[in-house]
């Protein structure tokens, strides 16, 4: 199958919204056709055909432990094992998608692994869903043309994404996006350059770059979408992020290093650990943040050098 | 020790070959890539399970040399693009973090 041709970075920015908004359970089919490992592949093979599908999650009660393609099929066929058990002849490691990830890292999941279709878990690990790439194509379209009306029915005005060096002084500013992990840290390293330019000393611009990161990352994986901006010059650095929501509960709590309302998958990929504030903190010499249940958080860091 | 010689002396796979044969003298090993920034030296090598490009992310910000993935963690092909594009060298052990980080220590501080 060739490459789903969208990218989880470089699209129009509508697009990126949209495939970070969705999740994958916005474009899952369920319930899934199943079998058990029990079943013969012949019965497998069956399966597929009544439901014209090309592929079936192997389970046990609501457990993922295999599964068989329609490639595996033909192979059972080809070599006259048709009549063993599903359970003998599935792929056991097989890659699998959490409903809640956004739909982003399945398009990535397709170009990556090369599969047809992923099974699809809950945060309980139990079977929920499977996904196919025309399940993906055909939400993103749906959404796409509703997207396509909307923009038509006003035109947008498009915020300048950055400017930079006026009178020696540093000014950048980048949007970040709900859960784009791919471009997580893109700000972070402009800033660093643009800092490292402006002949800021290693040691100061380390410090820029870890609460910039951890300030981005918050927005990330907490936020409904924000900007980071960065201004530097005449022995200041000063890093803004502000957000649309949806705000902190207990800001008191979230600055107590180890407190994290992040969920599991986030946590797999190694953030989450409850120390993205307290850490930009730790490196400034100035900060605040401003926060509150249903309105958007803004935070300030200073850093004299 | 260079990268290069500490790679051969750890037996790692090299699954990004584009950077600087710089001395590293340091090792972090983490899975949390907010204690990676924080508490990482530049100049170092990072042992990790976290195989994605986030981590490379982190890497550069921080200024580390080299990452080593354990366990045999598969490696995406846009973390190794990543890394060759910030020219952070990236290998792979089927050994776990506790071994390589074991064996690195003793390369870099056993006289």
């Amino acid at each position: 199958m060739p490459p789903l041709p969208i990218s989880p970075e470089t699209g129009p920015q509508v697009v990126l919204e949209l495939i970070y908004r969705l999740k994958v359970r916005d474009a899952m089919s369920s319930p899934v056709i199943t079998a058990s490992p029990g079943d013969s592949m012949r019965e497998v093979q069956y399966r597929m055909r009544d439901n014209g599908i090309t592929g079936v999650p192997i389970v046990e009660g609501d457990r993922l432990i295999g599964l068989v393609s329609m490639g595996l099929v033909i192979e059972a066929l080809d070599a006259g094992r048709i009549g063993q058990l599903a359970g003998e002849l599935m792929t056991r490691a097989v890659i699998s998608l959490e409903d809640d990830m956004p739909l982003a890292f399945a398009t990535t999941y397709f170009n990556r692994y090369k599969y047809g279709r992923f099974p699809v878990l809950d945060r309980d690990g139990r079977l929920v869903g499977i996904v196919s790439a025309s399940d993906i194509i055909r939400v993103l379209l749906v959404a796409m043309n509703k997207e396509v009306e909307r923009l038509e029915e006003r035109l947008s005005v498009a915020d300048p994404a950055s400017n930079h060096d006026v009178d020696g002084f540093v000014r950048l500013a980048f949007q970040v996006t709900r859960f784009d992990f791919e471009n997580a840290g893109k700000a972070s390293a402009e800033f660093k350059k643009a800092l490292k330019a402006l002949g800021v000393e290693a040691d100061i611009v380390r410090r820029a770059a870890v609460a910039s990161y951890e300030l981005e990352l918050n927005q990330v994986i907490h936020s409904d979408g924000g900007s980071i901006s960065c201004v530097a010059g005449a022995g200041r650095i000063e890093l803004r992020a502000e957000d649309r929501g949806p705000g902190i509960d207990d800001v008191e709590a979230a600055m107590t290093e180890g407190f994290s309302t992040a969920n599991e998958w986030i946590r797999s990929l190694g953030f989450g650990a409850g120390m993205g504030l307290p850490n930009a903190k730790r490196v400034s010499d100035d900060f605040a943040i401003d926060s509150g249940p249903g309105r958007g958080t803004s935070a300030r860091v200073v850093i004299d050098y | 020790m260079r990268i290069s010689e500490l790679a051969a002396s750890l037996g790692l796979e090299i699954a990004q070959s584009g950077y600087a044969d710089r001395e590293v003298s340091e090792g972090y090993s983490s899975d949390l890539l907010s204690d990676v920034m924080a508490n990482a030296r530049a100049d170092g090598v990072l042992v990790t399970v976290q195989a994605h490009k986030n981590a490379v992310a982190v890497a550069s910000l921080v200024g580390l040399a080299a990452i080593v993935v354990c366990n045999s963690r598969p490696l995406p092909d846009d973390m190794v693009e990543a890394a060759r594009a910030e020219g952070i060298a990236v290998f792979r052990s089927p050994e776990s973090a506790f071994e390589i980080s074991g064996r690195l220590w003793a390369l870099l501080h056993r006289p």
